[in-house]
């Protein structure tokens, strides 16, 4: 308790509180009670619930280095999107036979472009601890790569923020291309098994939903734990007064990038639980847009808390489902205005709302 | 600098560090542990040092004063890695080359800076501060498992003590007074134990009690660190001084004690105009 420093955060344990009941109680309740019980969550509920604490696992990640490290990453979509097609690729590969053309070497996508055998860097994606493994390593690569040369030639703000937009951006590009051997336009879909079991099948939701959530617990106890290090601390000086950090001795690049990589690690591990729930992945999920979008949710949840990103995340999510079942053509305009009233009136977001009530209430 | 140079046994060593001979030791057997020649550096066309040459002895309390533009923030600038200066050589002690190592290896071999305006980290306690500045390994995994050590808290009690901020402990440091922010950067650099502190403007913003207790605090250091201080107020340089540097456009106009450098006629035209 003392190391993640839980004992006198009220917000916090809240938040895991109700993270533990959604992840330990509803898929027992959905797949228990009778669907007439009243306690009963059905498997649309299971499904969503599932894919926004996906989504919450990816704002955390956000925070990390936006809250804390002060690096305003508008990429982070790229990293999730990477983790999802590792997933992805797994589930490709698990089709085996049944898929349209019941070719028992290759996925549909790659018999329709008359290819011959498999791309070398599909091998090893048959085994689902390979795939998890890249769900990892793939992003943190990326990560590392990029922010080697980012961080170490001192590309900071505004600048950073653009060129991590591009690169989400040139990965759209890029997966787009049916040359590259990732199904192209279409992504891949039309997955059938994850680890032996129907993914379509009730069971397999609920555990999903269940892996979701104590994903999230762990990820974000983890996460509570780094910044409360002396590393925790030192990005926390970076995101304040970068030149002065160094000048105590700190290689401020490496430092940045320890984070930076860490954090690529946690979306794609997102990713990853969310592709088996959605059941498909297709280069939109590198839209530049679906980036900027999580950096609202860690705005308008209260950025540098942790918990603030999760409770974004859900709200933000919950009202798109919302929304864009009543009125789609709204959704965007809300969503912009949202982020401006958050930015212009709720600097510290939701969750510095709620410590001004309690202050106030205690006061 | 090629990278390459001959220690008294002839035997060739590589410098990847900028660090002759011993690896790790300032070489100080002459005397000065900074050497500053022929320094110059220049922005846009503008000479901010002009042929600079500057030795501070080890143990020394140097004071450099000069009217604004004299070079003085540029020249810690030079000697910290912050700038790069076009001509001329700076080295740490005889074997270390500060110009090949950039501002976290120069911070890590013992030098280390206050700046002019107050640079704490506002987000953190005051204990927090001193801790990130304490001497220890400061790699990236070193640091995420980093423990106090008994002796290492005890340290830190210590420093807070001498800079006066014991009641202030577990404060934000954003909510401490100019003075006190001053005091918690000079317990910062103390925190690195430096073998040269470069002191920018100790006292600005500081009431007399803290002017005199900070004299006190310089005056006690000198011996055991080399310390450069740049500051405008007169009365403070003469209460600490015993030797003192005068800038002026890039140069070193002249150097001696206070009475001295007071009564030169090239100071008085200097700071009169005349």
């Amino acid at each position: 308790m003392k190391l993640i420093g839980l004992g006198n955060d009220k917000i916090a344990t809240t938040v895991l509180l109700v993270l533990a009941l959604v992840t330990f109680i509803i898929p027992i309740c959905n797949l228990v009670l009778p669907a007439d019980s009243p306690l009963h969550f059905s498997a649309y509920t299971v499904s969503v619930l599932g894919k926004y604490l996906t989504f919450a696992l990816l704002g955390l990640s956000l925070d990390l280095v936006w809250g804390y490290c002060g690096i305003l990453a508008l990429g982070q979509g790229a990293f999730f999107a990477l983790g999802g097609y590792a997933m992805g690729m797994y589930l490709m590969r698990q089709i085996g036979t049944r898929g349209v053309y019941g070719d028992a070497l290759l996925p549909d996508f790659m018999v329709f472009l008359n290819w011959k055998e498999l791309p070398w860097y599909w091998y090893g994606f048959d085994h689902f601890w390979f795939a998890s493994l890249m769900v990892v390593l793939v992003p943190g690569v990326l990560a590392f790569v990029f922010g080697w040369l980012a961080f170490r030639s001192r590309v900071t703000g505004v600048y950073l923020s653009i060129i991590t937009q591009a690169l989400t951006y040139a990965l759209l590009l890029a997966f787009f291309r049916n040359e590259m051997g990732f199904g192209g336009n279409n992504g891949l879909t039309d997955f059938k098994e994850l680890l032996g079991f129907n993914i379509q099948s009730e069971g397999l939701r609920a555990v999903l939903l269940f892996s979701s959530g104590l994903t999230l617990i762990v990820a974000f106890l983890v996460c509570r734990w780094v910044v409360n290090t002396k590393l925790g601390r030192v990005v926390t000086a970076i995101r304040d007064q970068e030149s002065r950090v160094r000048f105590l001795g700190y290689r401020v690049e490496m430092f940045k990038l320890w984070i930076f990589v860490f954090s690529a690690m946690i979306a794609g591990i997102a990713g990853a639980l969310y592709v088996p729930q959605v059941g498909i992945i297709n280069p939109s999920e590198f839209s530049p847009l679906n980036s900027l979008e999580i950096v609202i949710w860690v705005a308008m949840g209260g950025r540098g808390t942790l918990y603030g990103a999760i409770i974004g995340a859900v709200l933000v999510n919950y009202s798109k489902t919302v929304l864009t079942g009543l009125m789609p053509e709204i959704w965007l305009f809300t969503l912009g205005a949202v982020f401006v009233i958050v930015t212009v009136f709720l600097p510290d977001g939701i969750v510095g709302l709620i410590r001004r009530w309690t202050q106030e209430r205690s006061a | 600098m090629n990278g390459f140079t001959q220690n008294i046994f002839g035997e060739v060593h590589k410098t990847s560090s900028g660090n002759l001979v011993v690896e790790g030791e300032v070489d100080t057997r002459h005397g000065p542990i900074l050497y500053l020649e022929d320094v110059s550096v220049s922005f846009d066309g503008f000479k901010a040092l002009n042929n600079m040459s500057l030795y501070i002895d080890a143990g020394e309390l140097r004071c450099l004063i000069g009217p604004n533009g004299a070079g003085k923030t540029t020249l810690m600038d030079v000697i910290t890695g912050k700038t790069r200066p076009d001509t001329g050589s700076v080295f740490f002690g005889q074997t270390i080359d500060l110009l090949q190592m950039d501002e976290p290896a120069i911070a890590q071999a013992g030098i280390c800076r206050k700046f002019q305006k107050p640079s704490v980290f506002d987000a953190l306690t005051v204990f927090e501060n001193l801790e990130l500045a304490l001497k220890a390994d400061k790699g990236t995994w070193q640091t995420l498992f980093h423990r106090l050590s008994g002796e290492q808290r005890d340290r830190i009690d210590q420093i807070i003590e001498t800079i006066g901020l014991s009641s202030c402990n577990h404060y934000r440091a954003g909510i401490l007074s100019h003075g006190q922010k001053q005091w918690l950067e000079i317990g910062m650099l103390l925190m690195q134990e430096p073998k040269v502190m470069l002191v920018d403007e100790p006292i600005a913003g500081m009431t007399h009690q803290e002017i005199e207790r900070t004299a006190e605090l310089l005056l006690s250091l000198q011996g055991q660190h080399s310390i450069v201080v740049v500051e405008h107020d007169m009365e403070f340089v003469r209460s600490i001084a015993s030797k003192v540097t005068v800038l002026h456009e890039g140069s070193v106009l002249t150097e001696g004690t206070m009475d001295e450098v007071q009564n030169d006629p090239r100071v008085i035209q200097v700071y009169l105009g005349g």
